[in-house]
């Protein structure tokens, strides 16, 4: 027991260290010699902003989404604190995957940015004369089919076919930074891709070397994930560096899918009457998500809650502190995101099977799934 | 005015011409809105007829045919090299996607698009736009078209993705369709127009429901396939002339989109008795569903009732028998001979290249390693000319390595004995054994096949798969007892490794039996004919060159096993000397020797 006990101080500590106020947001970091160059020569991409912005059709309104209420959860834990670590969305066709990350987007409350930065960064505290303004946070997604250097970033063409001259153009890891980076079919990106994604999502900064150009820059994102399990399963390297999983499946009863088709077909026929319709209700999200992220760090994680979480973990086995932290973190959010003072066992309970699901040792010889032996831990620990 | 073909009184009967003839209606009308059509049929006559009838009906709206092995550059778009060079700035080039905006784009050998393709496919349909972010460009061009899907697939498991079927609201075969069942055309270009100002027709919920309810009773899972239906009901109204639509609009959207996804019949025992089909397993070419002359004839009933009924008429003889006799499951036969044999495939095909490092055993793909070094020369050439050197400079960073298919992916085919002989106890542990390697393939990512084989035959359980969870399921599921047909079991082995071959990919066959066969080729008891039927198909085995291994499953090591083995000239493993770990990892270790 002493063990637990100190496992569950070493996630406190971890934890009171993230809400004493280090946002992790340093701003520019354009540290290397070639920053000056780099600093001149950057220029946002060419491309019209904002989806809507292009005479498309607004995004499905999030609180218009029927059911799946795990996937919504999901999405809304990693927007209050996105060092949960991204969420990865697995399931059946047509269960709106795609449909919950976009409409995410128009949820959002406006971040502040410093003017001009191409990677939207935070102003920096004690620096004066900085102008700023209110973009909204990025929802990018990355296309299927998209080139290397279009993700990471590389040398401007234009600029070099014009002028000769070395000029960097930021790519999609940049436009991510301090917002969310959508991958639909994530089983199906090019495996290079995927390793590249993977290492800038750790180290929450992009590093390019490209033509004697040395760029590095903050590429702090949420990556949010969705795939088909019948297309292919995850590489398991790929699967525990996702914060939360959450599993969709179609929903079986007749009222839920006539709601379902209803709704869409609604939306199909006229999209700007349709989320005029919801815009109050999606509104009433947003205010709860901006109320949950200023509680956060107010929220208390009780020794009790941390060793019911330690518990919980050595129970199924999971390796190492990231399932306990991310356990804990989502526990935390939710009770942000509900108005709760501290981490109450309900919390952890309802968080535990997205946060732990895609971490248990894969048992071959075990029938059950490992939703099931997550709520079976569960049932050991908290009792029926 | 009426449209021809308006209600179900104008139309005497629906033979399946009637039913691919609206839905062409349907796609000329606004397919984008739907989707589109999977159209499984082989190249010929009936196909053509019906490719021509859709774009006369269409008029003058664009229409681009996309190549099943169309690279990303032709598809999505990207930098237009030539111009760029010539221009001395980024041009872009318009994909193939961005081109056919407002049109038809008809997929050619859809069942051969590879999963990566039909998805960005399904990316771009799902969004209205291509995005691309592609060899330094970055821009987003709105496109909305209808596809047609030309699947020419012959065996069962030759289907296009589902991925893209599953976003196409019609699905039509006329594989079975002779020329002669090509009737004159009822709509033309005009009727098409006139429909076009009613194509937002409205639908009440009572209809909405009743469609829900008639897709979930048909064991359809996708919501998505009953939001189709209710579009294409809107359109099938459209059609007819009226502004809302009728309860014979929605029975034909049912016929149309939910009767050939149907699973299952629904669950009123009485009507699924009348509708018992004839035993015959392949539809034959003069049997359309019969039972539709009686349904447009009926008067109309309670909504449910109708839309469920006219679905159920809908639904192919074919899929009947299948659904009933097998349980939806694919009985193994010998895989045809569907398509072109890749002659590149056993060496490994060039998929696309990639920016690396030339080490060892990488090729250079010189074409892209130039594409990617030109644009830059303008900028090198520059910087070079201060040092006094001219020419092309091609640096590291630009060179490409070509990818090829083979080397990553193999697909490991297990073949079960469930006969009672490997005696029930050793199934399981073969099963152990199984689960084990499951685990192994996945993750190595290699497709995974089990193959079944006890009393008179063999059966694919599982077709080729990535998905550990289908596995395990079918494995789960697996029943036992009976005779031992283990020539069968070869060659469907053999059949379906050749179909894994020709898909670019290496098969490897792991059989688990104690080799004890005692069905011979023709379905005959006979232990002696039975024997000598499973070396000859273990020699055919050995004569097309698969990579095998024999694991033996009866409780003493037998002769006739190792026999076997060494006739298809693979490795052979006795179960007893090893726990299933043991057997993993020898499986293991042998498969990757074999690569």
């Amino acid at each position: 027991m002493d063990g637990l006990l100190d496992h569950a101080d070493v996630v406190g500590q971890h934890l009171r260290r993230e809400s004493g106020g280090d946002s992790g947001e340093t701003g520019s970091a354009l540290a290397t010699p070639a920053a000056a160059i780099a600093r001149r020569a950057l220029r946002a991409p060419k491309r019209a902003a904002a989806p809507p912005a292009d005479g498309r059709a607004p995004p499905f309104p999030f609180s218009a989404i029927v059911a799946q209420e795990e996937m919504k959860r999901a999405l809304l834990l990693a927007a209050i604190d996105p060092s949960i670590g991204g969420v990865l969305i697995f399931g059946d066709r047509g269960t709106g995957k795609s449909t919950a990350v976009r409409a995410l987007a128009a949820l959002l409350p406006p971040m502040r940015a410093v003017v001009g930065d191409p990677y939207q960064a935070a102003p920096r505290a004690g620096v004066r004369g900085q102008k700023t303004h209110l973009v909204p946070v990025p929802v990018v997604d990355l296309p299927l089919g998209a080139t290397e250097d279009r993700v990471v970033g590389a040398l401007d063409l234009e600029k070099a076919l014009a002028s000769g001259e070395k000029a960097f153009q930021p790519g999609l890891l940049a436009r991510a930074n301090r917002g969310f980076l959508y991958i639909d079919e994530a089983n199906l990106l090019e495996d290079h891709l995927v390793d590249v994604l993977l290492d800038v999502a750790a180290s929450g900064e992009n590093v390019v070397e490209r033509e004697g150009l040395s760029i590095r820059h903050p590429a702090r994102f949420v990556l949010v994930g969705s795939g088909n399990p019948e297309e292919g399963e995850l590489r398991p390297q790929l699967l525990d560096r996702f914060g939360l999983s959450v599993e969709v499946a179609t929903p079986v009863d007749l009222p839920t899918r006539i709601a379902v088709v209803k709704r869409r077909d609604a939306y199909d026929r006229d999209p700007r009457g349709f989320c005029a319709q919801w815009q109050t209700a999606d509104q009433a999200i947003g205010r709860r998500l901006t109320a949950g992220r200023k509680r956060l760090a107010q929220i208390e994680t009780s020794d009790a809650a941390l060793t019911r979480v330690a518990e919980l973990c050595l129970h199924l086995g999971t390796d190492g502190l990231r399932g306990e932290l991310t356990l804990m973190r989502a526990a935390r959010a939710l009770a942000a995101l509900e108005g709760a003072q501290e981490v109450l066992d309900v919390h952890i309970r309802t968080v535990a099977p997205m946060a732990l699901r895609h971490r248990l040792r894969r048992n071959p010889l075990d029938e059950a799934g490992s939703t099931v032996r997550v709520e079976r831990a569960l049932a050991e620990v908290f009792g029926p | 005015m009426t449209v021809p073909g308006a209600s179900a009184t104008e139309v005497p009967a629906l033979t399946p011409w009637r039913i691919a003839e609206i839905a062409a209606a349907l796609l000329a009308l606004d397919g984008a809105s739907i989707g589109g059509v999977s159209l499984r049929a082989p190249a010929g006559t009936v196909r053509e007829a019906w490719l021509t009838h859709l774009s006369t009906l269409r008029g003058g709206a664009p229409c681009a045919r996309m190549p099943a092995g169309i690279g990303d550059a032709r598809l999505l778009g990207g930098l237009d090299l030539t111009a760029t060079l010539a221009m001395g700035r980024p041009v872009a080039e318009r994909g193939l996607l961005a081109e056919v905006d407002g049109g038809v784009l008809i997929v050619a050998m859809a069942e051969r698009v590879e999963a990566a393709t039909a998805a960005k496919l399904c990316a771009v349909v799902d969004a209205g736009a291509v995005t691309v972010e592609r060899d330094g460009i970055a821009l987003t061009v709105p496109t909305r078209f209808a596809i047609v899907a030309l699947d020419e697939g012959i065996a069962a498991d030759e289907r296009p993705a589902a991925a893209l079927t599953d976003r196409l609201a019609l699905r039509l075969d006329l594989t079975a369709l002779s020329h002669r069942e090509v009737e004159p055309p009822v709509f033309d270009a005009e009727s098409i127009a006139a429909a076009r100002d009613r194509v937002a027709a409205t639908i009440d919920d009572e209809t909405i429901a009743c469609l829900c309810t008639a897709a979930l009773a048909l064991g359809i899972g996708s919501t998505r396939t009953a939001l189709q239906a209710v579009k294409v009901a809107r359109l099938v109204a459209a059609l007819a002339g009226r502004e809302a639509v009728a309860p014979e609009d929605a029975a034909l959207a049912a016929a149309l989109v939910l009767a050939p996804r149907a699973t299952q019949l629904p669950a009123r025992s009485e009507e699924a008795d009348a509708h018992e089909p004839e035993p015959e397993s392949d539809p034959q070419p003069e049997s359309p569903p019969s039972e539709s002359d009686d349904q447009a004839a009926a008067p109309p009933r309670d909504l449910d009732e109708m839309v469920l009924d006219a679905a159920k008429a809908a639904i192919p003889a074919g899929l009947l028998a299948q659904l009933l006799a097998a349980g939806g499951r694919t009985k193994a036969r010998a895989a045809g001979r569907a398509g072109q044999l890749q002659k590149a495939a056993r060496r490994g095909r060039i998929i696309g290249s990639k920016a690396g490092d030339l080490r060892c055993g990488a090729r250079l793909d010189v074409v892209e390693t130039l594409r990617a070094a030109a644009p830059w020369q303008r900028l090198r050439q520059s910087e070079a000319a201060m040092v006094g050197r001219n020419g092309l400079i091609v640096r590291r960073e630009d060179f490409r390595i070509a990818r090829y298919k083979q080397r990553s992916e193999t697909a490991t085919l297990f073949v079960v004995d469930a006969s009672g002989s490997s005696a029930l106890q050793r199934l399981a542990e073969a099963k152990g054994a199984v689960r084990l390697l499951l685990a192994e393939c996945y993750v190595r990512r290699d497709e995974v096949a089990l193959i079944a084989f006890r009393k008179a035959q063999a059966e694919i359980v599982l077709p080729p798969t990535r998905s550990l969870v289908a596995a395990e399921r079918a494995l789960a599921g697996l029943p036992g007892g009976g005779a031992t047909p283990l020539a069968t079991a070869i060659e469907a082995a053999c059949a379906l490794a050749d179909a894994v071959r020709r898909k670019g990919r290496t098969p490897a066959l792991v059989f688990m039996t104690d080799g004890r066969a005692n069905i011979d080729r023709g379905g005959r008891q006979g232990r002696a004919q039975a024997q000598a039927d499973a070396l000859a198909a273990a020699r055919s085995l050995r004569g097309e060159g698969f990579n095998a291994i024999l694991i033996d499953t009866s409780p003493q090591p037998q002769p006739q096993a190792a026999d076997i083995a060494a006739a298809m000239g693979g490795l052979y493993l006795p179960l007893p000397q090893a726990d299933a770990a043991g057997v993993g990892r020898a499986v293991g270790l042998a498969l990757a020797a074999g690569r």
